[in-house]
């Protein structure tokens, strides 16, 4: 079988597209690089979601924290412990046997139990709790002149955040948090590991990984290439992240605009 | 709560602990040889330490977990099969199996159950600590360049060769640099405990889940629905508060090594004494 009719059977197997069964012996290299592509849709899919929708909620949980209503910020505090104190597999089995027994209780609750939808819950609230944080720093950062050049213009309320606070907040938060979009599509790995069946074996990329791992006894060469298909997507994501923060500190001198530096990942 | 197989969950969170409290010192000599070894003069040697820590950047962690239980079990059998078969020859990979002669297998076929845990084990620390190694040569390079530039020269010219300085000047003094970073990656280290299940120890995750699942009465005398659920809200407790304990513990070693320091904290402690 040559390499293009492998990538046509495979390259949408993920999800669900092309050849049901999956490759039994014989693997080629065009395989293993086809099938764990292919799974990376759903590492793209499930890192893109989350940090859209994550951000949205950081914002108000970090605004939340700098309340000054002390049940406003007692909640964001114990949300942003909750899901910061503990390890990010721990609670996707917890979220996958919560999700279960809801789904006892109605079948509204069972598109929750798959991969697809209770799996981006948990990353979207994991992410929001860390990227809240981040800028809860960032806002606590925020130049005092800053705030009080906008008292001085009459800026108040909705204006005074949606101009000063907080571009200001994500120009300072920026470099943190792109560390933090690059953890979260890596930590995207750890779904189909923890609890939420690949229904299908419609898996990530390091769920097709650890099948040719397991079937070929062979680890060199199955994890080089998820290796190097994240490597791939992490520079594709500074990239970006770049782009944006160089828009958000356009009005800056050059010389005095923050870079973003690279830290190590770490797990959740 | 205590029949036989509970014990092995009780015993399963000593475990966690008993990994935590090999780990940590692992990583930390791990990481030390990274750091000193991107720090050294001979090129060979510098690579070798900036290759190490650059490599696991980038890379999702829980693929090396699984990627270095295999390989370094097959690296094992394959060095004890060079050493101790010499004349086998067939090919060690036949297609899809790897293949080493009997007495080269790691544990050996014959030995008992605990040989097989302990081994497994034994890798899954092995495995920690050098991913964890990385992180920490990253915290302790960075250290290292952060003690002033002053105190190292004023050494040099004091005479002092390079060993020296580092023993007496570098090391004691970039703990506190470092602490920030360390503690930070003590907290990633409790939190990665629970990956001790994807490599196939049998730990917590394992037992919450053969515990919690639905038990008939055929088979148990206390039979209960799907309690999965409840399983792991308690572990999920349970690392709550190991990282509420493991917080203030740090904050207070923090404040401890921060006392006289030239650092920002340290004028603040001066200040709120004064």
């Amino acid at each position: 079988m040559s390499c293009a009719a492998t990538i046509a059977d495979y390259a949408f197997r993920s999800i669900g597209y092309g050849e049901r069964l999956l490759p039994r012996s014989d693997f080629t290299l065009c395989q293993q690089f086809t099938l764990i592509g292919s799974g990376m849709i759903w590492n793209v899919y499930f890192g893109l979601l989350a940090l859209v929708i994550g951000f949205a909620i950081a914002t108000a949980v970090a605004m939340g924290k700098a309340a000054q209503n002390p049940l406003l910020r007692k909640a964001s505090e114990w949300f942003i412990f909750v899901f910061r104190g503990s390890p990010l597999f721990i609670q996707f089995f917890f979220a996958y046997f919560l999700f279960l027994s809801l789904k006892g209780l109605s079948p509204f609750f069972s598109p929750l139990t798959s991969a697809t939808l209770g799996a981006l819950c948990v990353l979207i609230l994991n992410t929001a709790a860390y990227s809240a944080e981040i800028f809860f720093g960032a806002l606590q950062s925020i130049p005092k002149g800053d705030t009080e050049a906008a008292d001085a213009y009459g800026l108040s309320g909705w204006s005074r955040f949606r101009r000063v606070i907080w571009p200001t907040m994500l120009r300072l938060a920026w470099p943190a948090y792109t560390n933090e979009a690059i953890f979260l599509f890596q930590s995207t790995t750890l779904v189909f590991f923890a609890g939420f069946p690949a229904v299908q074996q419609k898996g990530d990329a390091l769920y097709y990984a650890s099948y040719f791992a397991d079937k070929t006894f062979n680890p060199f060469v199955p994890y080089p290439i998820l290796a190097g298909y994240f490597i791939i997507l992490t520079l594709i994501v500074i990239g970006i992240f770049g782009l944006i923060n160089s828009r958000l500190n356009r009005h800056l001198p050059s010389d005095r605009r923050p870079r973003i530096r690279l830290r190590p990942n770490l797990i959740r | 709560m205590t029949t036989g197989k509970h014990m092995s969950l009780y015993w399963s969170l000593g475990t966690v602990l008993l990994l935590l409290a090999i780990t940590a010192p692992t990583a930390l000599a791990f990481g030390f040889g990274g750091a000193t070894a991107a720090r050294s003069q001979i090129p060979p040697l510098r690579w070798f330490g900036k290759t190490y820590m650059a490599i696991v950047r980038g890379v999702p962690d829980i693929a090396f977990f699984l990627f270095f239980v295999i390989a370094l079990d097959q690296g094992f059998e394959y060095l004890r099969h060079k050493v101790l078969c010499p004349d086998w020859d067939q090919p060690i990979r036949q297609g899809n199996d790897f293949i080493v002669c009997t007495i080269a297998k790691l544990p050996l076929g014959n030995a008992p159950q605990w040989v097989h845990e302990v081994y497994g084990f034994a890798l899954a620390v092995l495995t920690f600590a050098i991913v964890f190694g990385a992180f920490a040569a990253n915290v302790l390079f960075g250290a290292m360049r952060a003690v002033p530039k002053a105190q190292l020269e004023t050494a040099e010219a004091y005479g002092m060769t390079q060993r020296q300085i580092n023993r007496r000047v570098l090391i004691p003094q970039m703990w506190v640099y470092a602490l920030p970073g360390l503690s930070n990656l003590w907290m990633v280290l409790i939190k990665a405990t629970p990956l001790l299940f994807l490599l196939g120890v049998e730990d917590i995750v394992y037992w919450s889940r053969e515990l919690g699942g639905t038990k008939t009465p055929q088979f148990t005398e206390y039979p209960h629905g799907d309690w999965r659920m409840w399983y792991f809200a308690g572990l999920l407790v349970f690392y709550l508060c190991f990282t509420k304990v493991s917080e203030v513990v740090l904050a207070r070693i923090m404040a401890r090594l921060t006392r006289g320091q030239a650092t920002a904290a340290g004028e603040a402690q001066r200040k709120a004494i004064a």
